[in-house]
């Protein structure tokens, strides 16, 4: 019998406790386990970005992180991103953008930028391409990408094609 | 099958390692492993609390980093300066917020870049049993030491003394073609007990002696580094891999060596 | 930064101004999914008591397997069900025998030898990713280690060993005749014999994983209504459920697959290897099983684009006209057919390029390796060939001193112009496409090549089929008994003429295999085809101009085989219209086409119409046809 491991910890604000497996890792727990399918599974070995959320307001990796070493943490996902009906800035930029085409690294994109607006509200587009150069978009967008977090932070963007 | 150990001190940890056990640090390599189903993982020992060795502190000349502290750690703290570049060129942002200066000393081909740096920096090891151990003499042994580390010293380089310089295919982050750290004291504009070192162009970052040699008392310009550069490929027998095949990085390493010495390629 | 800018001013009077979307920022409609992370890519449907499906995969690119002990796998914690070959009920296909094109040849599970690294010996479901992990590692396969072959024209060699039984000449089988794909189109030895200029090159190309950022894989459970649900990555769907019905033997009224959420593809998700096996998990299990790649495996077994080796041989005149082009391709494709086969077709009919040569010839080979198999990727057929073309073209105009863009301006083909596969160039815009190219970056141009258009130059002269040298060389099997030339036309022994003005063999149509096939035009708006004889329309005839016989020689053309032909409707598999046993090719000199008047297909028992005793399951039982239809059936 594979022992289950009881782990508590905050998911986009809210209470959120589940029994872990060993040696799972806090993307399976929180898709399979908690039901929060905003992560997403590109690669299980840090490469891709996908599956990024953040712990403490930091931005992580959560194929590579230990499920039980959340406890106690406070995690985000794109499940908490937007206030009831209300987007955040970050998706009607996205959207208004056309910084998605696939769409399936942008939970990740997202989660990488918001870490970086949370520190710096006003980034330059440096830095907005340091935050996401851990992100990889394969339908190569990432000039709208730029362009979207550049516009979600009030500045002007650079408008692409 | 993988279990879980939980232990508080690096002590514990170090005494109920064994056949098949590894110490969780960022997790980075470690969880891949065990996504993968590597069959050499079945026990992961974790730190309750791994703060207290995150720490990075100040000693004279020297700084003390905790094996624990991370690459997002170093680039947050202003006794390290000379370190952001070498900590900003591992991963992206969130790799950084959670790879640590331990796991990089034990991370394999063609990771570890940070070890690099340290290794050029005259990086002393404080093991969990107390004693100290110079970083290139682990770095051969680093598969079978059975002791923890600690927490890494390292020598504070004054100006630009201190150079490093990363290859990636991908920009602007990816893993190692060859990355290259240069400790480069100079008297009267002549380099006096130059260090260099290379990751990813062997199976561990390694210094390479008789380019250190070839550097001895030379301006830095492109006669005095001539035959330095010509040592390279003598000297390193790189790996291949799907990032660059080994002739590929003995082809370039000269080149990029050169850039390093010149300043002209530092990052 | 990227930048669109949009050249309204080109071919203004080929089009009405009013294309309201184009050109402005539209928001896509599925775009509030992708930023709230809530599209429904395939691995996000949950579950109860979902299983886990991992794969035991060959280390070797050739081996035989001598035995596979999967006992201490069964008896390891949370294994449900190890699924080996004897499992798939049945366990050979290619993917495009959908379409009737090419031989069963691959199995989904192999047990008796592996052609490349990374090939699937085993499948075992799990309660856990993990313990599927670890079950897959305490299996233990007894390989006898092969000699393999990685470079397609090693693999060509009569020495080779052989890749995949199905071909033993590590070829696939062009139209039942010849190791390669043939494209014939005027006589190149007599442009070499013309030119001032001989300019050759060879061109390589690695292959490209697509490496989408969802990797390929499939969920399948079991259904309340004796059905099985499929959320699937796939970009094919009735590729993949036609394929899973096959292979599961299964009729595809009992698949319910759900796609169309795809977290990336670009030619990478349509080779149908993840559904039927997750399927064949949900039936064998009873319980929703997910069988989803890892990183490893979707670089090391997802099929990638292929590698090509080009070889071109351009005649020039001084003057930079490029008189003749001969092509010799490489396709590798890997240990077995995926869509090679096909993107070799899709490529000959785009030979020599956007240019007009009046002659040009092709050998493009279909070659099998001991690597990945290879298949589709955006530009497919295409992207490789047009890299050596314009390397070459460069190439061509350092040998006659011209500048790059004005050579490919005089070359370049206008609307009117006549294409080696027989079909009028249209809507041709190369010309402009170099002069804004230059004007951009600054490369200064003549006049005269300025003054260049598409729409003016082309046709007359240009829109003539020229007369056409064939060949016969490289037959199916031919180059296993002896090292033959691949270059085209080399070590022909016999040849053949098409008169000018000729498009190729006619070919009659299939008849419909069913009352409800026969087109309705009343229904369907389409009138169909003439009942006359068809003249082939495009890149068939053209890539695969085999001698035209003297009539009398011919058999009676393909009533002996009718029915379904090629993949879609751009080229059409033909009949031998000369077996070369028989007699050479003669030369031909009456310009009419061959005199042997087309037949309704004969109404012998291999051709009664279509009967199936099970709706869309079984297929029919004609030789030579596959005895699945959910594809060419409806064609």
């Amino acid at each position: 019998m594979m022992a289950k491991t009881p782990v508590q910890f905050s998911l986009n604000g809210s209470s959120a406790a589940v029994f872990v497996d060993d040696a799972q890792n806090l993307l399976d727990v929180l898709r399979r386990g908690v039901g929060d399918l905003t992560p997403k599974y590109g690669c299980g070995q840090g490469t891709c970005g996908s599956c990024t959320v953040l712990i403490d307001g930091e931005p992580h990796l959560s194929c590579l992180t230990l499920a039980e070493t959340v406890e106690g943490r406070s995690v985000e996902t794109t499940n908490g991103l937007a206030a009831g009906p209300n987007l955040h800035a970050l998706q009607e930029a996205f959207m208004e953008n056309f910084a998605a085409q696939c769409g399936y690294c942008t939970p990740g994109m997202l989660m990488a930028a918001k870490a970086l607006l949370d520190r710096t509200p006003r980034p330059s587009r440096e830095e907005v391409i340091e935050a996401i150069s851990g992100n990889i978009c394969r339908c190569t967008g990432y000039d709208p990408i730029i362009d979207a977090i550049m516009a979600a932070s009030g500045q002007a963007t650079r408008r692409t094609g | 099958m993988v279990t879980i150990t939980t232990v508080d001190t690096l002590q514990e940890a170090a005494a109920s390692s064994g056949q098949g056990s590894s110490l969780l640090g960022g997790g980075t390599l470690l969880m891949r492993g065990v996504n993968y189903g590597d069959q050499d993982v079945s026990r992961i020992v974790r730190l309750r609390q791994p703060t207290p060795l995150a720490g990075i502190s100040s000693e004279g000349e020297r700084i003390r980093l905790g094996a624990f502290a991370t690459m997002a750690t170093i680039m947050k703290s202003g006794d390290t300066a000379f370190l952001h570049p070498v900590a900003r060129a591992v991963g992206g942002p969130a790799i950084r917020n959670m790879a640590t200066v331990g796991g990089n000393i034990f991370a394999p081909h063609p990771y570890g870049d940070f070890a690099v740096a340290l290794l050029v920096l005259d990086a002393r090891l404080r093991m969990s049993d107390g004693s100290e151990m110079d970083l290139d003499r682990l770095l051969p042994v680093r598969d079978t030491e059975t002791r923890l580390v600690e927490s890494v010293s390292a020598l504070r380089p004054a100006g630009d003394d201190f150079r490093f310089l990363k290859v990636t295919r991908v920009k602007p982050r990816g893993a190692s073609v060859l990355s290259i750290a240069a400790w480069l004291p100079r008297r009267a504009g002549r380099v006096s007990g130059a260090r260099v070192a290379f990751g990813a162009m062997a199976p561990t970052p390694v210094r390479v002696p008789e380019v250190e040699a070839a550097l001895e008392g030379v301006n830095l310009d492109q006669n005095g580094i001539e035959r330095a550069l010509q040592s390279v490929a003598n000297n390193l027998n790189p790996p291949d891999d799907s990032l660059a095949s080994g002739w590929y990085r003995k082809a370039v390493a000269p080149v990029h060596l050169g850039r390093l010495l010149l300043g002209q390629g530092t990052r | 930064m990227s930048s669109v800018e949009f050249r309204k001013d080109l071919f203004r009077e080929e089009r009405d101004d009013n294309l309201q979307e184009i050109g402005k920022p539209t928001r896509r409609q599925d775009i509030l999914g992708h930023v709230t992370g809530r599209s429904p890519y395939y691995d996000d449907h949950l579950f109860d008591g979902l299983l886990h499906m991992r794969c035991v995969r060959s280390p070797h690119h050739h081996a035989r397997i001598r035995s596979i002990d999967t006992g201490a796998a069964e008896r390891m914690p949370g294994v449900i069900r190890v699924i080996l070959a004897r499992d798939v009920p049945n366990n050979l296909n290619t993917l495009l025998s959908l379409i009737n094109f090419g031989k069963d040849e691959e199995k989904l599970i192999q047990d008796t030898k592996v052609a490349y690294v990374g090939e699937p010996v085993a499948a075992i479901i799990a309660e856990t990713d993990r313990q599927a992990r670890d079950a897959c590692a305490a299996v233990k396969v007894d390989y006898e280690v092969l000699p393999h072959v990685l470079d397609p024209e090693e693999a060509l060699s009569p020495q080779a060993p052989v890749v995949n039984e199905v071909y033993p000449n590590n070829t696939f089988d062009y139209h039942d005749l010849y190791d390669h794909q043939k494209l014939r189109f005027g006589d190149v030895d007599k442009g070499f014999a013309e030119a001032d200029h001989i300019v050759e090159g060879e061109y390589q190309m690695s292959p490209i994983e697509q490496a989408p950022i969802e990797t390929c894989g499939a969920i399948a459970a079991p259904e309340t209504n004796d059905r099985y649900v499929c959320y699937t990555s796939t970009q094919a769907l009735f590729f993949s459920l036609g394929t899973t019905a096959k292979l599961l033997d299964m009729p595809s009224s009992r698949l319910h697959f759900i796609g169309g959420t795809v977290g990336g593809g670009f030619g990478g998700k349509v080779d149908s290897i993840v559904e039927p096996l997750s399927v064949l998990g949900a039936v064998l299990a009873g319980r929703p099983v997910k069988f989803m790649w890892d990183r490893t495996e979707e670089m090391q077994v997802g099929a990638p684009r292929g590698a090509e080796r080009w070889r071109i041989k351009d005649g020039v005149a001084r003057d930079g006209r490029i008189l003749a082009r001969a092509f010799t391709g490489f396709f590798d494709a890997g240990a077995y057919t995926r869509l090679s086969s096909y993107a070799i077709i899709k490529c000959s009919a785009h030979l020599p390029g956007p240019y007009t040569i009046p002659n040009v010839a092709a050998n493009v080979f279909c070659v099998f390796t001991n690597r990945t198999p290879a298949t589709a990727m955006r530009g497919f057929g295409i992207t490789g060939v047009d890299f050596a073309i314009e390397c070459h073209m460069d190439k061509v105009a350092e040998a006659v001193g011209l500048n790059p863009i004005e050579l490919r301006i005089l070359n370049a083909y206008r609307d009117g112009d006549m294409k080696p596969h027989r079909r009028l160039a249209k809507n041709t815009a190369l010309i402009e496409c170099c002069q804004v190219a230059a004007q951009k970056s600054g490369w200064s141009i003549g006049a005269e090549a300025a003054r260049q258009s598409s729409l003016l130059g082309g046709g007359g002269p240009r829109a003539e089929i020229p007369e056409t040298v064939t060949d016969m060389a490289g037959q199916i099997g031919e180059r296993r008994r002896s090292v033959i030339p691949t270059a085209p036309g080399e070590g022909a022994s016999a040849r053949g003429n098409v008169p000018a003005g000729t498009q190729g063999i006619p070919i009659v149509a299939a008849a419909p295999q069913d009352e409800d096939m026969i087109m309705d035009p009343s229904r369907t708006g389409y009138r169909g085809p003439s009942s006359t004889p068809t003249r082939i329309p495009e890149a068939a005839i053209a890539t695969d101009t085999r001698p035209q016989a003297a009539a009398p020689a011919s058999p009676p053309p393909p009533a002996a085989r009718p029915g379904p032909v090629a993949p879609s409707g751009s080229s059409q598999v033909l009949q031998p219209a000369l077996q070369p046993a028989l007699s050479p090719p003669a030369p031909q000199a009456s310009p009419e086409p061959p005199a042997t008047a087309p037949q309704p297909p004969a109404p012998d028992a291999a051709s009664q119409p279509y009967k199936p005793e099970k709706p869309f399951s079984r297929g029919v039982n004609r030789p030579g046809v596959s005895r699945f239809l959910s594809g060419s059936r409806r064609r």
